[in-house]
């Protein structure tokens, strides 16, 4: 069976002033349909920059990214706007939901792009606003809302295009432990109901809610495996102060 | 596509922010108004001369003759000839001698009083018209028998009569450059409310027989023709140039030796002027456009960077360039819309004040009555006006969308 993405080989490099950043550095990864993976590192560990070619908002140096079979890894600006469209849904650790837009008018904005109709897109935002369990709050200014709530507001966002693929960086970041683990529980459901999800975070108690864990470390895979393997967890020799790592 | 929510999100970020609004839409606005204003005056001033023309007769035609070396010159008999011989486009013509003259009865003097010395072709009994667009109040036009024996008889304005005669003048007498005159009629008043000194009201028609006496002149130099209709007037003015040609033998088409002018010519003319300043003015106008698209553009290039956020949020959810460009152009044409649509009502109540104040000198000046001075924005003129203003939010708006649309949408996510 084909493989939802695949990474092979993928290299970013920056040019830092005169320091050449290797932001991944021969990555290898694959990850199939219906899994949940956590993708966990610390900071400068790269794994924003795998989330940024994960999610196409980037391309690599080197080396190919196939989504869903199609290789993206050398696509322009629209499109890859056109696969985000499409293919990924996005939940922001900000929310990053448009504060003038109500909140059903931001869960809309996917199937605006994609071009679904005035009443069906009303439709289905309000459908996806449901399984979120705030239909009533589609009215209201996200402003308005808890950030738990708006959490669950861009989760609903996320959901609206049914996405092959739902990319999570480090949404539980900025709300509290019990609305973080709401959140968590939601996740998994959306797993359970077949979803493809992808979580990306520092933390390790988050990243072990996942299935599978994939560690990043100074631009490489340094574990990829079951998270309840004990392995998965431990803190490899010079991380753990994330203040102490720099690059991107 | 999105072109409801990009409206939508444009009002919304207007109406959350109206100092900042207003202050956008300033430029836009004072422009806006100004052209408006220039516009709808230009509209007053052509539509009162436009009424101007209509009453005096759009079908009036005006000859001036000069005399050739051997002083001779057309006899009025020869020009009733011609206008009898061509009854399809001529109806009349008058000699129309203006005599300087100082008008005084008892010991005033009316300085102001405009003299003309006609024939009794000037005045059709059948319509109570002048072929100047006069009507006849009192008594009787000059006749036939005043002009062949050089009477010493005059028809008199309304404003004579009132300020000379104290409202009764027939058979009284007043004097021209010493020569006395009877009054043997009074023309209707025209003006609505004062009648002024040398306006329409204040005019003398004598037997142009008794003024060519007065001044000593052999030759009329001066006649007014009638077409049958404003039509009509450009043919009638070729017939009368084709007998003054053969008459001056100078079929090679000079013109030196006569002038003929069309009611309809004049009032181009002064139409032509009257353009030619509105577009300067417009022009002038045109630059605080200008400013005004450039403040928009400033504003729009101020919004993007503080949007920044979520033009990365909108492209990581799949809007493609040309969705944020567009987002962006409809928000720019939108401020500039509503601060043209502003700038319009901003400039037709300026030009209806302006009017108002303008306009009563300006037809008290004109001395005609029936004649009113509106200053309406034409329907063309808002339109343009509203279009160009759409389109300078459109240009202007270009450059900061176009500036959105390329952002990166790593970068813009990460924007604080």
């Amino acid at each position: 069976m084909e493989h939802l993405i695949e990474l092979k080989n993928v290299y970013k490099i920056y040019q830092m002033g005169s320091e050449t950043v290797h932001a991944l550095d021969g990555v290898d990864l694959t990850i199939d349909q219906g899994e949940f993976v956590a993708i966990v590192g610390s900071s400068g560990s790269g794994k924003s920059t795998a989330m940024n070619i994960i999610g196409c908002l980037d391309v690599p140096t080197s080396g190919t990214y196939h989504l869903g079979g199609v290789d993206v890894s050398t696509m322009d600006d629209d499109q890859q706007a056109e696969i985000r469209n499409k293919m990924l849904g996005f939940i922001f650790q900000q929310y990053n939901l448009i504060p003038k837009l109500s909140v059903l008018e931001n869960v809309e904005l996917p199937l605006l792009y994609a071009g679904v109709p005035g009443d069906e897109r009303r439709e289905r935002a309000l459908r996806s606003l449901e399984r979120v369990g705030l239909a009533d709050k589609g009215k209201n200014l996200p402003s308005q809302l808890s950030g738990g709530q708006q959490q669950r507001v861009s989760i609903a966002r996320a959901l609206a295009g049914d996405p092959s693929l739902i990319l999570a960086d480090e949404p539980t970041g900025a709300l509290d432990s019990r609305t973080g683990r709401e959140v968590l529980r939601f996740l998994k459901q959306l797993h359970r109901e077949g979803n493809t999800v992808v979580l990306i975070t520092h933390d390790n108690s988050i990243a072990v809610k996942a299935d599978r864990i994939v560690r990043l470390q100074d631009g490489k895979i340094i574990y990829d495996g079951d998270s309840r393997d004990p392995r998965a967890v431990v803190q490899p020799h010079g991380e753990g102060e994330e203040d102490e790592e720099v690059g991107a | 596509m999105n072109f409801g929510q990009s409206f939508r999100l444009a009002i919304k970020s207007l109406t959350t922010s109206k100092m900042r609004a207003l202050l956008t839409m300033l430029g836009i606005i004072i422009g806006v108004g100004a052209v408006i204003v220039i516009l709808s005056l230009g509209n007053g001033l052509t539509g009162m001369i436009q009424q101007q023309v209509d009453k005096m007769g759009i079908n009036m035609i005006q000859a001036q003759l000069w005399s050739v070396g051997d002083g001779m010159m057309p006899d009025p008999e020869e020009l009733y000839d011609l206008v009898d011989e061509n009854p399809h486009v001529l109806t009349g013509v008058s000699p129309y001698i203006n005599l300087g003259g100082v008008v005084r009865h008892g010991d005033e003097k009316y300085e102001k009083t405009h003299v003309y010395g006609v024939s009794e072709i000037m005045y059709n009994a059948a319509t109570n018209y002048t072929m100047d667009g006069e009507q006849l109040a009192k008594g009787r036009f000059l006749s036939y028998m005043d002009v062949e024996r050089r009477e010493a008889v005059c028809v008199i304005g309304a404003y004579l009569e009132q300020e000379a005669f104290g409202g009764d003048a027939l058979g009284k007498t007043l004097s021209i450059d010493g020569r006395a005159l009877t009054v043997v009629g009074v023309l209707k008043r025209n003006a609505e409310f004062e009648m002024l000194p040398g306006s329409q009201d204040d005019q003398i028609y004598m037997p142009y027989s008794t003024v060519m006496e007065i001044i000593g002149d052999r030759w009329v130099s001066m006649y007014i023709f009638t077409s049958t209709s404003g039509e009509t007037a450009d043919a009638a003015k070729q017939i009368i140039e084709a007998y003054l040609n053969k008459f001056y033998r100078t079929d090679d088409g000079m013109w030196n030796y006569f002038y003929i002018t069309t009611m309809a010519e004049q009032a181009n003319q002064i139409n032509g002027m009257m353009g030619v300043a509105m577009g300067v003015l417009v022009a002038i106008a045109a630059i605080s456009l200008l400013v005004g698209g450039i403040g928009i553009m400033n504003i729009m290039l101020v919004s993007v960077t503080e949007r920044t956020r979520e033009i990365g949020v909108r492209k990581s959810l799949g809007a493609k360039r040309r969705d944020i460009r567009s987002q962006f152009v409809i928000e720019a044409g939108t401020t500039s819309a509503i601060g043209g649509l502003l700038g319009i009502a901003f400039g037709w109540l300026l030009a209806k004040g302006l009017g108002m104040l303008l306009g009563g000198m300006l037809v008290e000046s004109m001395g005609t009555s029936g004649i009113t001075f509106d200053a309406t924005p034409t329907m063309g003129a808002i339109l343009l006006s509203f279009g160009v203003s759409v389109g300078i939010g459109v240009l202007f708006g270009y450059l900061p969308a176009n500036k959105a649309a390329k952002l990166n949408p790593i970068d813009a996510l990460r924007y604080d």
